[in-house]
């Protein structure tokens, strides 16, 4: 994907003349491609040979923002077709679309159900990014923009493809710099210029693969790069199919049309069928995923599927190691030993949140895995948890000697005990049984 | 700018597993199940063949589950303490691919039951569905190793798939399925070395290629299955670019993993409507282990198999 410095020497002048800084051209190549340095720093470069150097290194896949100020979202910019060569870098943004024509009180319960779905999952929260206002061709979109933009903090989605309707809503809502959903053959001119108008992403709704070819270079002619891409598929198969060639296309074969994230919409009757098609637009690379107003329970796998998807397979999320305080504990509030994988650590915080027994939590520095993972790998042992009962200072925080272990590795109690002294109570094995496992202790809320 | 469909050239194929056998093959099976063959990544048309689509097993366990949450419970009605009857309901009412059963009862820790009275399960089972059965230990290494050889004994002839073989535990399940004509789960903590070396030693001990289901410990949704996911996808990319020794289908546990989760199961308004929660948590998984590459699910609710079996028929070409 990005030039080799051999690739690089090749555009320069070869004079070795030095004025850059460094010695050599290829010296000098060497830097730009580690992006130590900058084209401009070569005062001999020619307006073509930026030209031909800046075109190849451009990404292989545009970033997009969607939205403005805080609650902006970024996508697409992706380099690789699987998580484990590299990781995928932003999460696709979920987007739940409501109809323009609903009644004002309940397109506003509706904009105030989307803003609030956000659940709160190992120290993040995670929620829907965007609200999506279908134009039902009534005449409402305007209105239906007006109040989202006065009532709603997310960056909206307007789905028309009338371009009087989309230039009425922009009117009250194009600050924000929505997504416009979209572009077809028949409208293209007038929402490429709706979309330079008011500096907003454009999405271009083809109805095959190839039609979105030339959407994309029609779009491109015009100058117009804020793109995404709907290949218009009909059937979950063709999605995963078309997704796939667009990302293989854009990535592996540099084929410019395709250079932009996507738009998938989830439109299957069944409530669960559509969270399988989200989920499948999640795993097989969209950059945007619109759904109904799915209840909870339906969103909630969604976005989980796009944290596991999206997390960075070479290094797990991690808290800081330490002694954390859950409540407002007291030098007698129990104290826990857990790790600092940060999936383990916010479970076992909430289990003793549900307690309501304010308490100490140890998380032991493991590189971020879990209590069996660290334990397997020797990096949550009696010596490791000792040591960091010593270095955090655990005897000076708490005025007993007791100390709760996850019951996963029950079998540390012997040696820990020996090494630090203190006395090693084994916990239960889930932190779901903390507050059971506290109660038959007799530790109760303050 | 013309679009060139971007093909991949693969040069290998994931390779073929039949369980069951039927009359004529030695077994009482009125089905065979197969699978893997494809040569092409998960449910993709354009490079390569999808002979055999993902199948669904139904886990059955022999001591009755007193910690399911109710909406687990409820479409099993009064079988639970019956893994016949259990198995019975799954295939027939539920139209499980076929039936695992866990053996549970003989853990040590908990009812330690004797291998005898694991193989009479096994035959009931047998006697009672007929398609292709995965009889899985108690995970228990020393125990597992009494009882599987009765209970291969018990289906000799049925080329059941045997659980689970690893590295540290091989040997026995091994002989057994090469004394009675079974197959083995090869099993790996999400370590593609080790899986590999496992499938060489079961294959060293003289089990053919073909009768090698892999078995990469899963975990569920929001519970470390981004691990797995990618272990399977790097399984079956090793095996489309031509290793062998990574070539055999995989089986991923769902139903144990997705109700494990908090969202399952805990009481929490603010996540929705508890009697659902589980089984899109559970299906949900599921999905991802799919597009990862599975071939073969172990599921533990109805409702949830049948969104999955819908997703499958959806993710059909037209
Ligand atoms: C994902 C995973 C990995 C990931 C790491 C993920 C990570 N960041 O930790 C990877 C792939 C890297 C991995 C690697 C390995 N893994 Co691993 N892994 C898992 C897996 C699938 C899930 C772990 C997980 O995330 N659990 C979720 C967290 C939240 O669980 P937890 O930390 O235990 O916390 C729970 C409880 O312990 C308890 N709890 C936690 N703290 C506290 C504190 C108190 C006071 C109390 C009361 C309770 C409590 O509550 C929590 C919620 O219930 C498990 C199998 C499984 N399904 O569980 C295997 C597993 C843990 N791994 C295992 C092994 C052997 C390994 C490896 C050694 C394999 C290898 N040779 O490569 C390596 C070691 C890694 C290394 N060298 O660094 C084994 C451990 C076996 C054992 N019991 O000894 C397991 C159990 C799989 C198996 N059955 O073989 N693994
Ligand atoms: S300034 Fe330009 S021409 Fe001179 S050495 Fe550096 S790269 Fe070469």
């Amino acid at each position: 994907m990005a030039l080799t410095a051999i690739e690089v020497y090749k555009h320069l002048p070869k004079s070795n003349c030095g004025k850059c800084g460094v010695p050599t051209c290829l010296a000098f190549a060497m830097k730009l491609v580690q992006k130590q340095a900058s084209l401009d720093q070569c005062p001999e470069v020619t307006e073509e040979t930026k030209q031909a150097l800046e075109g190849s290194a451009a990404p292989p896949m545009a970033t997009v923002t969607i939205g403005a100020g805080d609650r902006a979202v970024q996508i697409g910019g992706e380099t690789v077709l699987f998580r484990h060569e590299e990781t995928f870098h932003h999460p696709c943004a979920l987007a739940v679309r409501l109809s323009s024509s609903l009644p004002p009180a309940q397109l506003a319960a509706g904009i105030e159900r989307v803003e609030g779905c956000r659940y709160d999952r190992v120290g993040m929260l995670l929620g829907v990014d965007l609200l999506a206002l279908e134009d039902a061709g009534d005449g409402s979109l305007a209105e239906a923009a007006q109040m989202a933009a006065e009532r709603s903090s997310l960056p909206l989605v307007l789905m028309s493809t009338d371009p009087q309707a989309m230039g009425a809503a922009l009117e009250h809502c194009g600050a924000g710099r929505p997504l416009l959903y979209g572009a077809t053959a028949a409208n293209l001119d007038a929402m490429v210029a709706l979309a330079k108008q008011w500096d907003c992403p454009l999405a271009l709704c083809a109805t095959d693969l190839h039609e979105l070819v030339a959407l994309s270079e029609r779009a491109g002619q015009a100058g117009y790069g804020k793109l995404l891409l709907d290949s218009g598929a009909k059937s979950l198969s063709q999605l995963l199919n078309d997704q796939t060639i667009i990302r293989r296309a854009a990535l592996n074969k540099k084929f410019k049309p395709f250079g932009f994230p996507t738009v998938a919409v989830c439109a299957a009757e069944d409530p669960a069928a559509q969270m399988l098609e989200a989920i499948t637009a999640v795993a097989k690379y969209a950059g945007v995923v619109i759904v109904d107003p799915l209840p909870d329970e339906y969103l909630l796998p969604i976005v989980t599927a796009r944290l596991n998807v999206y997390s960075d397979p070479q290094k797990p999320i991690q808290v800081e190691a330490g002694m954390h305080e859950v409540g407002e504990p007291t030098p007698e509030s129990p104290v826990l030993v857990t790790t600092n994988f940060s999936l383990t650590y916010y479970l076992v915080e909430g289990d003793v949140m549900a307690s309501k027994v304010p308490a100490h939590v140890l998380a032991v520095d493991t590189e971020g895995t879990s209590v069996l993972t660290a334990w397997a790998a020797g990096n949550f042992s009696a010596e490791s948890i000792a040591e960091a009962m010593n270095k955090f200072a655990l005897a000076e925080k708490v005025a007993h000697r007791a100390l709760v272990l996850p019951g996963g590795v029950a079998v540390l109690k012997g040696k820990l005990e020996e090494l630090s002294g203190w006395e090693v109570v084994v916990g239960p094995r889930e932190s779901s049984g903390i507050p059971l496992f506290f109660r038959q202790r007799g530790w109760v809320p303050r | 700018m013309e679009l060139a469909i971007p093909v991949e050239q693969w040069s290998g194929a994931v390779g073929t597993v039949t369980l069951g056998a039927t009359a004529e093959q030695g077994g009482t099976r009125r089905r065979t199940l197969t699978l893997g063959g494809e040569s092409t990544l998960p449910f993709l048309r354009l490079e390569g063949a999808i002979p055999n689509p993902p199948a669904l097993a139904m886990e059955v366990l022999d001591a009755s589950p007193e910690k399911w949450p109710e909406p687990l419970r409820a479409p099993f009605g009064n079988v639970l303490d019956d893994p016949a009857a259990w198995a019975v309901k799954c295939v027939e009412e539920f139209g499980a691919d076929a039936i695992v059963l866990r053996l549970v009862s003989a853990d040590p820790q908990g009812q330690d039951a004797s291998p005898e009275q694991c193989a009479e399960t096994v035959r009931r089972v047998l006697q009672a569905v007929s398609v292709p059965l995965i009889i899985w230990g108690c995970g228990d290494n020393d125990k597992d190793n009494l009882v599987m050889p009765a209970c291969s004994q018990a289906a000799a002839g049925e080329r059941c798939l045997l659980g689970t073989a690893v590295q540290e535990n091989y040997k026995t399940i091994t002989a057994c399925a090469l004394a009675d004509g079974h197959l083995v789960i090869s099993e790996a903590p999400l370590d593609i070395s080790i899986q590999k070396q496992v499938n060489i030693l079961l294959t060293e001990q003289g089990l053919p290629l073909d009768r090698i289901v892999m078995y990469q410990v899963t975990g569920a949704l929001g519970y470390g299955v981004e691990y797995a996911y990618s272990i399977l996808e790097r399984t079956r990319l090793a095996a489309l670019t031509g290793d062998k020794m990574l070539s055999m289908p995989m089986l991923s546990v769902v139903g144990s993993e997705a109700w494990k989760a908090k969202e399952s199961w805990l009481d929490e308004p603010k996540w929705g409507a508890l009697e659902r929660r589980g089984i899109l948590w559970e299906a949900a998984t599921a999905a991802l282990f799919l597009h990862a590459g599975s071939h073969l699910l172990v599921m533990w609710h109805p409702e949830a198999l049948r969104l999955v079996r819908a997703m499958l028929t959806a993710l059909q070409p037209a």
